[in-house]
């Protein structure tokens, strides 16, 4: 008897061994075997990311000239006074405006820029005595009795980041009653909350944002590193018309300022081609009461689509493409005019589709007679058609229509084609845009790796995030410094390194592996592998609750 | 191909399902937004019209350079452009590009009919002028420019193939293509990363044409040391900038045209490319449609260089599928169109027709007869042709509308055109382990040897064994004069086996190697195994002598030669010779093998363990042995009984 309860010692003791094993080397080695490398994210970090609360410091300095402040307020003038604006936008995203402002008197150089004959030259002086950092504003309050502006005009924006603003402080009146006068100017000149929340269309409903602002946002190009711009002339009828366009010199001297000017934005590369057969996907309707062909405004959602099909896709890059068309109608479908909703001729006959590019109709009917010889040879007029597409590249490049306030005079952008806080204002919804985007899509990634824990992370990818997320931190810090030009370096960064990360290639290598799959593998040798342990040690349990049972009883 | 486009698209499908589904929080970055239509943005910007009297002015065009002055232009430029620039945009510049388009008819012995077009852009333009940031295409396409760009490509030369040449029924095609696709490029020598290039050019490639050259990778492309040299000018011949891959499995069908004709810059619209409908040309023995680009000579004195664009496309129509073997041929039947008018950007189109074995139309009657005829030194042979010219409008006659039609009066066909060099290839032996590549190459000129560069690439699954290499001429051997071997590295490159060949006449030199397959992870095998794996062709280049001897050509028009053919009118012309791809069986499993493997793996185990488990486990006692059943029954009678028990 003896024995046999020795053997069946022995046997307990084997069965439990062999399940340790199973459990202490058998598990982990099936663990570390089958699992999949992940490498660690910061993922307190991005959570801390989804709940945006920017801040954007804007430093405006205000200059008062001569014969503005009574002596006994010019001692009053505080140095510096900061005001604040909170906007709670969303549950998780907020937005604190803080405005930075400087009080001083002008120096000497200043009141002699002040004392020039036109504001344009004042404007230009003043620049010349002093370049002002991008994203800044500087407000010289000039008196009632200066000459530099005209009847009615209450303020002046230059080219630059300066304007000048006419209102004399009375003697009863203090700093306060300026305020709401330098606000305006800066919020025209700076960027405004409409602008900052269409920015931000990425992480809110759309419903939640003003209206005014959305039609501007939709249109433009969402901000991406870079930019393919695209000239096609459309020549339909190659055997009537012989066109020739200057598009060097026209891109030379009209589109090239412009895109120099936007250097900080994005990098930006341009062809040009020619299009021979090309036509429209519909069929003009001839109108006997101008004796023209028109296209309505109705019609034009459909007059892209077969034309798209021969521009060709970029091959060389994988930003967005600007496509601006020039179409001369061919030879028996003109001239051809753009209707718009309210049936009036459009003046520059040209339209524009939100994110895609622009077009032109330039008909050319008018220089041939009826006797002409064809195929006749036609000089584009490339100032005309260059001014249309410049205006509709600042659109789609999000440069917003500014609409001044009653008194306001914007002076017109000269040869660049874009003033400085013209620039400024892109570069604030730019950056808030950027921001946006690099947190959604690193908080989205986040979300992703962890739900389907099938996907690799390696460490390329970590990186990348890592970096996405330091450059995000860095571009909402320098948003807060108020260093424009950092924060929208930084945040381009961190929208690159973010979208690196959300379409490597990698992520997807073990996506589709199913658990019924697995399954089916693992079963065969677990169930058989199993069974006996989990049955042997049931065993064990059974007797031992059967001995202390036993003993209670012998006990009793 | 077909299964691979069609893995990737649903690897694609179930990329974009996975990203609906969890990345809802991620609204797509360029569509889902709801959009305005394009139509509601008919704006009258009348802020940005820099002359709103425009309409009000004289109609006549005006000088790019001298529009600054008008001084109610918004976006009034006041930089004034130069002089130079001003003075060259006053008078009409002539264009710096040009477009020629033919097609070569040639009524084959067979009965068949072998059609070949080629459309030709020439544009003087340096696309890596430092500084050249614009590029303004005309005839040029943007995308092949933008590649050419990017990349630093010197040369490049793809084509799509489908069919094979039949050689001795058709004799030597115009320009030789192997079945599937090739793809060579030449970078420039400022490249530093070929390989990368390299990569990332074929993928491009791939999505111009709509192929699957994004499948060519590492282990099909090799650098031939000698047997391609740049075909434009340039003296860089530093085989580090040339890559060359073959995918022999590649199906070429509308996908591929469809993006090669819209390269043309009258797309399919007027001129020759009308023609070019698919259901006509696919329904054929053999197509092959190339691009070729390289820079050429602007001039005589070659002192700056223009970029030439070829496209090329070949077609032989059947004599019994297409023609319903009635030996009559016209545009119509072959392409189911005829022709109207020329492209009016071309500055020549014009049709070929080869008659040099109907002299006094006693083969075959032409109608429309045309009585412009050119002769032309193609691949050695003086041939004849009868032009008809587009761009004149009396070619179109009184229906305005060309229809050739090519009646044969006698049913029996000609010789056929004996090609001087042709090769063969198949493999030999039995079994799934060892085979034996046989390359056939035929010199079928009566006295003359000829030096023949083959090239060979076998994938790194079939091992060569290289000590086998034997060649044998008129059953001697044949000792190849330059030999240059590259072995393979399993999963990294292919073998590279490059041999000079001296062919004496008339003869057939064979080139055998012997090879084990290799055994393939089960995820390196094709989605179809059982047909078996391609190998790509052997090539062989080589220098011929003209049968006509030195030939010196009196005045005539030589448009046919320079611009179709690679040929001088000179003794010796230049060929390259395309074998058959292989079909290889490899040892292929069973596919279900890894799960029965797993399964016979796991019982084995789960059988052995449990013993064992078993063995361990149960506790074993002395048992009482039992009485037997012959003592059982005895004591059963014995208690019946009532005598005492054993």
């Amino acid at each position: 008897m003896a024995t046999a309860e020795v053997e069946k010692q022995r046997g307990r003791y084997a069965a439990l061994s062999i399940a340790a094993v199973v459990i202490a080397v058998g598990i982990p080695l099936w663990w570390k075997t089958t699992e999949t490398y992940r490498a660690w994210l910061p993922y307190s970090q991005i959570a801390e990311l989804d709940s945006m609360q920017l801040q954007l410091s804007v430093e405006v300095e205000v200059v008062f000239s001569r014969g503005t402040l009574t002596p006994e307020q010019q001692k009053k003038l505080p140095l510096t006074q900061n005001r604040e604006q909170h906007h709670q936008v969303d549950a998780n995203t907020g937005l604190t405006y803080r405005y930075e402002t400087k009080y001083r008197t002008a120096t000497i150089m200043e009141e002699d820029a002040l004392g020039q004959p036109t504001a344009e030259e004042a404007d230009l002086t003043l620049h010349q005595l002093s370049a002002s950092p991008c994203g800044s504003v500087v407000v010289y309050v000039i008196p009632d009795s200066s000459m530099l502006l005209g009847e009615g005009v209450r303020v002046y924006v230059g080219q630059r980041r300066t304007a000048l603003l006419r209102r004399q402080l009375g003697p009863g009146e203090n700093l306060k009653d300026l305020e709401p006068h330098i606000e305006q100017v800066v919020q025209t000149m700076s960027f405004s909350h409409g602008d900052i929340t269409a920015a931000l269309s990425d992480r809110i409903r759309v419903s939640r944002l003003n209206k005014e602002g959305l039609p501007d946002s939709m249109r433009a190009f969402k901000s991406s590193p870079g930019y393919e711009i695209t000239f096609s002339l459309l020549n339909p009828d190659p055997k009537s018309h012989n066109l020739q366009w200057e598009i060097e010199g026209a891109l030379h001297s009209y589109i090239q300022p412009l895109l120099d000017k936007l250097a900080p934005v994005a990098n930006f590369s341009v062809d040009s081609q020619i299009l021979y057969y090309a036509v429209l996907g519909v069929n003009p309707r001839y109108d006997n009461s101008v004796s023209a062909y028109t296209l309505s405004a109705d019609s034009l959602a459909h007059v892209i689509n077969p034309v798209e099909a021969r521009l060709g896709s970029n091959a060389a890059s994988s930003n967005p493409v600007l496509n601006f068309l020039l179409y001369v109608p061919d030879a028996h479908h003109s001239p051809l005019f753009i209707r718009d909703h309210n049936k009036n001729m459009v003046a520059t006959n040209a339209f524009h589709s939100p994110r895609w590019g622009g077009i032109m109709v330039y008909n050319v009917n008018d220089h041939y007679g009826p006797e002409a010889l064809f195929p006749v040879d036609i000089d584009i007029d490339m100032t005309r058609v260059m001014g249309v597409f410049l205006a509709q590249l600042r659109f789609l490049l999000g440069v917003q229509q500014t609409r001044p306030p009653p008194g306001f005079v914007l002076q017109s952008p000269g040869s660049a084609g874009l003033t400085d806080w013209e620039l400024d204002r892109l570069m604030w919804s730019r950056s808030v845009e950027n921001v946006a985007t690099a947190s959604t899509t690193i908080t989205s990634l986040a979300q992703l790796l962890d739900q389907i824990g099938n996907i690799v992370i390696n460490d390329n990818i970590a990186q990348q995030v890592y970096s996405a997320v330091t450059s995000l931190q860095a571009a909402v810090a320098e948003l807060e410094a108020g260093n424009l030009a950092f924060a929208l370096q930084y945040s381009r960064e961190a929208v690159l390194a973010s979208e690196r990360a959300f379409f490597d290639p990698s992520l997807l290598h073990l996506l589709y592996f199913p658990d019924d799959q697995k399954f089916a593998i693992y079963i065969p040798l677990f169930l058989p592998m199993c069974v006996p342990i989990l049955l042997s040690l049931l065993k064990m349990a059974g007797d031992l609750r059967q001995r202390r049972s036993e003993q209670h009883v012998k006990r009793d | 191909m077909a299964a691979y486009k069609h893995s990737a698209v649903l690897l694609l499908c179930c990329f974009a399902l996975v990203s609906d589904r969890t990345l809802a929080s991620k609204p797509d970055q360029n569509r889902a937004e709801p959009e305005p239509g394009p139509e509601s943005h008919a704006r009258k910007s009348d802020a940005i019209s820099p002359r709103e009297d425009d309409s009000n002015r004289e109609p006549e065009p005006e000088p790019a350079g001298s529009v600054q002055e008008d001084p109610g232009s918004r976006w009034q430029a006041t930089e004034a452009l130069d002089p130079a620039e001003e003075a060259a945009g006053t008078r009409r510049r002539a264009p710096n590009d040009q477009f020629q388009e033919e097609l070569v008819i040639r009524p084959l012995s067979s009965g068949d009919i072998y059609s070949s077009f080629q459309f030709r852009t020439r544009w003087d333009t340096d696309f890596f002028k430092p500084g050249r940031k614009v590029a303004n295409y005309r005839l040029f396409p943007k995308s092949l420019g933008q590649v050419i760009t990017k990349f630093s490509v010197r040369e490049l030369h793809v084509s799509f193939t489908q069919g094979f040449w039949r050689t001795m029924q058709w004799g030597p095609p115009f320009l030789s293509a192997p079945p599937g696709a090739e793809l060579w490029v030449w970078f420039q020598d400022t490249v530093t990363d070929v390989d990368g290039a390299w990569k990332e050019l074929t993928n491009v490639l791939s999505g111009i044409f709509c192929a699957s050259l994004n499948f060519i990778d590492s282990t099909n492309t090799v650098q031939p040391s000698a047997s391609f040299k740049p075909l434009g000018v340039g003296n860089v011949t530093n085989q580090k900038f040339l890559r060359y891959a073959v995918l022999p499995r590649e199906i070429v069908c509308t996908e591929n045209l469809t993006p090669w004709k819209k390269l043309l810059p009258c797309g399919s619209k007027t001129g020759l490319a009308v023609l070019l409908k698919s259901e006509k040309l696919f329904h054929s023995s053999f197509h092959s449609q190339a691009v070729h680009i390289r820079p050429v000579c602007q001039n005589w004195e070659c002192k700056s260089t223009s970029w030439e664009l070829r496209q090329t496309l070949n077609v032989v129509f059947d004599l019994h599928t297409s023609g319903q073997s009635k030996r009559e041929w016209s545009l119509f039947k072959m392409f189911s169109r005829t022709l109207t008018e020329a492209c009016p950007l071309a500055s020549s189109s014009k049709i070929y027709v080869d008659v040099t074995d109907n002299s006094q139309g006693a083969l075959f009657e032409l109608s429309p007869s045309t009585p412009s005829l050119s002769q032309a030194v193609v691949l050695g042979d003086r041939r004849t042709y009868s032009v008809y010219d587009l761009v004149n409008p009396d070619a179109f006659g009184a229906q305005r509308s060309l229809n050739i039609l090519l009646r044969w009066r006698t049913a029996d066909s000609a010789d056929a055109l004996r090609p001087l060099l042709h090769g063969e290839r198949y493999v030999a032996g039995y079994g799934l382990q060892t085979g034996e590549i046989h390359t056939l190459i035929y010199n079928n000129h009566p006295y003359r040897a000829f030096p023949v560069l083959l090239l060979d690439t076998v994938p790194w699954y079939l091992r060569l064994y290289i000590h086998t290499l034997s060649v044998t001429s008129r059953a001697r051997d044949n000792k190849p004069s330059y030999i240059h071997y590259q072995p393979s590295k399993d999963r990294l490159r292919p073998h590279l086996l490059e041999m000079l060949l001296q062919l004496p006449p008339n003869s057939v030199t064979e080139v055998t190697v012997q090879f084990e397959r290799a055994l393939l992870k089960w995820t390196e095998y094709t989605p179809d195994p059982n047909h078996g794996f391609y190998v790509g062709h052997s090539m062989g280049v080589s220098i011929l002598y003209s049968i006509l001897g030195s030939w010196s050509s009196v005045a005539m028009d030589t448009n046919v030669c320079v611009s179709v053919f690679p040929c001088k009118e000179e003794s010796t012309y230049f060929v390259r010779v395309y074998t058959e791809p292989l079909l290889v069986n490899l040892p292929t499993p069973d596919f279900s093998m890894p799960y029965n493997v797993i399964c016979l793996t796991c019982t084995v185990v789960a059988v052995g363990y449990g013993s064992l488990y078993n063995l361990l486990t149960r506790t074993f006692q002395v048992d009482e042995p039992s009485p037997s059943l012959a003592k059982r029954l005895a004591n059963i009678i014995r208690r019946m009984r009532g005598v005492p028990l054993l």
